[in-house]
């Protein structure tokens, strides 16, 4: 990665938001900057805040409290110079189905002042086949490509994914992941959302983790997946009953557990010695930060 | 491209879309011909007890058109834009640069194009069954054609604001209108309703409307241009446009 913050300002810069739905808060006063020409993930379980945050970095919502800047402009504020530089793929949005690919591409890039060519964004979502097929016929995958392509027929310098691949076969979040990590070699800032970790593993430059409207983690993917640091867990059957020891010392906590069965002439049905995975390391940081506020326990 | 060259640019794609939308074209196109055919055919040769007595295929004439033009702009446009508004497709338009209204344009244009294309074709049609095309007024009917699909667009885009679903906008546009069709006269001739009915249609829009293009085709009085009828149309329509500006919203109702 390029570290240069004092060459450029942060594409996206966040301090101290909030947003309240109601007497629900959706957001907790949350801060984050994301530098040009990386691809920041926004990580974090359905209902943990990623859609509002990104809806009102595109200008869709207003928030309550907190400072936002996207390109240098306040979204609430901003007009249609700044729309030219940004592209939007919702989370939900479908095409319309009576227009080709081709079509449904043309028509937007009339809406931008130096629109990339059709052909062009027909290669980089990889749907030259389908160019004259009408989006109703395309599976899936293929309309979502096509919903990123209408984002980037504009030419944008920053881009919003709201979970792109939510719902998807692995073949076709495959294909969408080779799409994305394709807009890296343009030099287009992706924002994107995703409830998968190893999406943003696979294709983030760096992972901020939101669970219940605040952030819970932020860093590398190898950062936070960095399982030496984590919790080792060593589990045995001891007369019938399941035994899971958690520690971070699993070689001293090993040799005694062990040293006692050489001693008492137990043998250790099942035993087994894990660390955690990437997955067991979000599910714990997203599981803690909705249990002290709300005072239930999630299982 | 400049705000009038888009929204050429975008009335182009509209069109596009329009004549591929199989449902489109069967209610707003097909459905008002074969209406419009059955009632020649079958009261062929009765007289209609209207303006002194007239023909009944020259009095279907005036009622199917107001028919077609409401169809081809408020039934229209009440049902694409909540249908392009569920899918998600005016939020993705809004996070472009195009301005709103180039859109709203757009979908106008497209429908009051397609309000002339039936206009035109149903004239026609009813001149084979002896309903003569009253040129020396034509400047009179397409006056009313102008208020009235202006009007009609705008509320039917204030509708849009009462519609809550996809599934719900055939079934509250067709509750709104096909009533008043009935009562207003377009399906059975006025001289066959009561009298009462006619005057409570007289507080809708689409008796007005069907009136003036009556005036034009058949005149009443010394004037084709039937003033009264489209005052009321307008006053509906800027109702309509005020409903709309405050109530259209862009983003999903659902989700």
């Amino acid at each position: 990665m390029v570290e240069s913050p004092s060459l450029a300002d942060p594409v996206i810069s966040i301090k101290g938001l909030r947003k309240s739905y109601g007497e629900t808060e959706a957001i907790r006063g949350i801060d984050l900057e994301v530098e040009r020409g990386e691809i920041f993930a926004f990580l974090g379980p359905n209902g943990a805040g990623k859609t509002t945050t990104v809806e009102i970095l595109e200008g869709y919502r207003r928030r309550n409290g907190g400072e936002v800047t996207v390109l240098g402009e306040d979204p609430e504020r901003a007009g249609r110079e700044w729309r030219e530089r940004i592209g939007i793929v919702l989370q939900s949005g479908r095409l319309d189905p009576y227009l080709t690919v081709r079509e449904s591409l043309d028509l937007y890039a009339g809406y931008f002042r130096n629109p990339l060519s059709t052909a062009d964004v027909i290669a980089l979502i990889g749907l030259e086949g389908k160019a004259d097929e009408r989006a109703s016929r395309l599976s899936g995958g293929q309309q979502r490509r096509l919903d990123v392509g209408m984002a980037l027929i504009g030419d944008p310098e920053l881009l919003f994914l709201d979970e792109p691949t939510t719902g998807f076969d692995p073949s076709a979040r495959r294909q969408a992941w080779d799409v994305i990590a394709g807009l890296r070699d343009l030099g287009k800032t992706v924002f994107l959302t995703t409830h998968y970790m190893d999406e943003a593993q696979r294709l983030a430059d760096r992972v901020t983790i939101i669970a219940a409207g605040q952030i819970v983690a932020r860093g590398t993917p190898q950062d936070l997946g960095d399982r030496e640091n984590g919790e080792t867990t060593i589990r045995y059957r001891s007369a019938g009953q399941e035994v899971a020891v958690q520690t971070m010392t699993p070689v001293e906590t090993l040799h005694e557990i062990t040293a006692a069965a050489l001693a008492s002439g137990e043998v250790l049905e099942g035993l087994e010695v894990t660390r955690p995975s990437l997955e067991d390391v979000y599910l714990e940081l997203t599981a803690e930060a909705e249990l002290p506020t709300e005072g239930r326990r999630l299982s | 491209m400049t705000g009038f060259a888009l929204v050429g640019h975008q009335f182009r794609y509209d069109q596009k879309a329009f004549w591929r939308n199989p449902a489109a074209v069967f209610f707003t196109v097909m459905f008002p011909v074969v209406l419009f055919l059955i009632l020649a055919v079958v009261f062929s040769g009765e007289e209609v007890d209207v303006r002194g007595g007239i023909e009944a295929t020259t009095y279907y004439v005036p009622a199917i058109m107001s028919l077609a033009i409401i169809s081809a702009t408020m039934q229209t446009l009440a049902m694409t834009l909540v249908i392009a508004r569920e899918d998600g497709r005016l939020k993705r338009g809004r996070g472009t640069p195009m301005p709103p209204w180039v859109f709203i344009a757009g979908r106008v244009g497209n429908s009051i194009v397609v309000a002339l294309m039936m206009l035109v074709l149903l004239a026609a049609i009813g001149a084979l069954f002896g309903a003569d095309v009253p040129w020396d007024r034509l400047p009179a009917i397409l006056l009313t054609l102008v208020i009235g699909a202006a009007a009609f667009c705008c509320l039917g885009i204030a509708l849009t604001a009462a519609i809550p679903s996809q599934d719900a906008a055939a079934a509250i546009v067709n509750a709104m209108l096909l009533p008043l069709y009935f009562l207003s006269g377009v399906f059975i001739p006025e001289d066959q309703l009561p009298d009462g009915v006619i005057a409570f249609a007289d507080l809708f829009p689409v008796r007005h409307f069907f009136d003036a293009f009556m005036d034009a085709y058949v005149p009443a009085g010394a004037s084709a241009v039937s003033w009264d009828n489209l005052a009321i149309v307008s006053l509906w329509g800027v109702a309509g446009l005020l409903l709309a500006i405050r109530f259209f919203r862009w983003t999903p109702r659902s989700g």
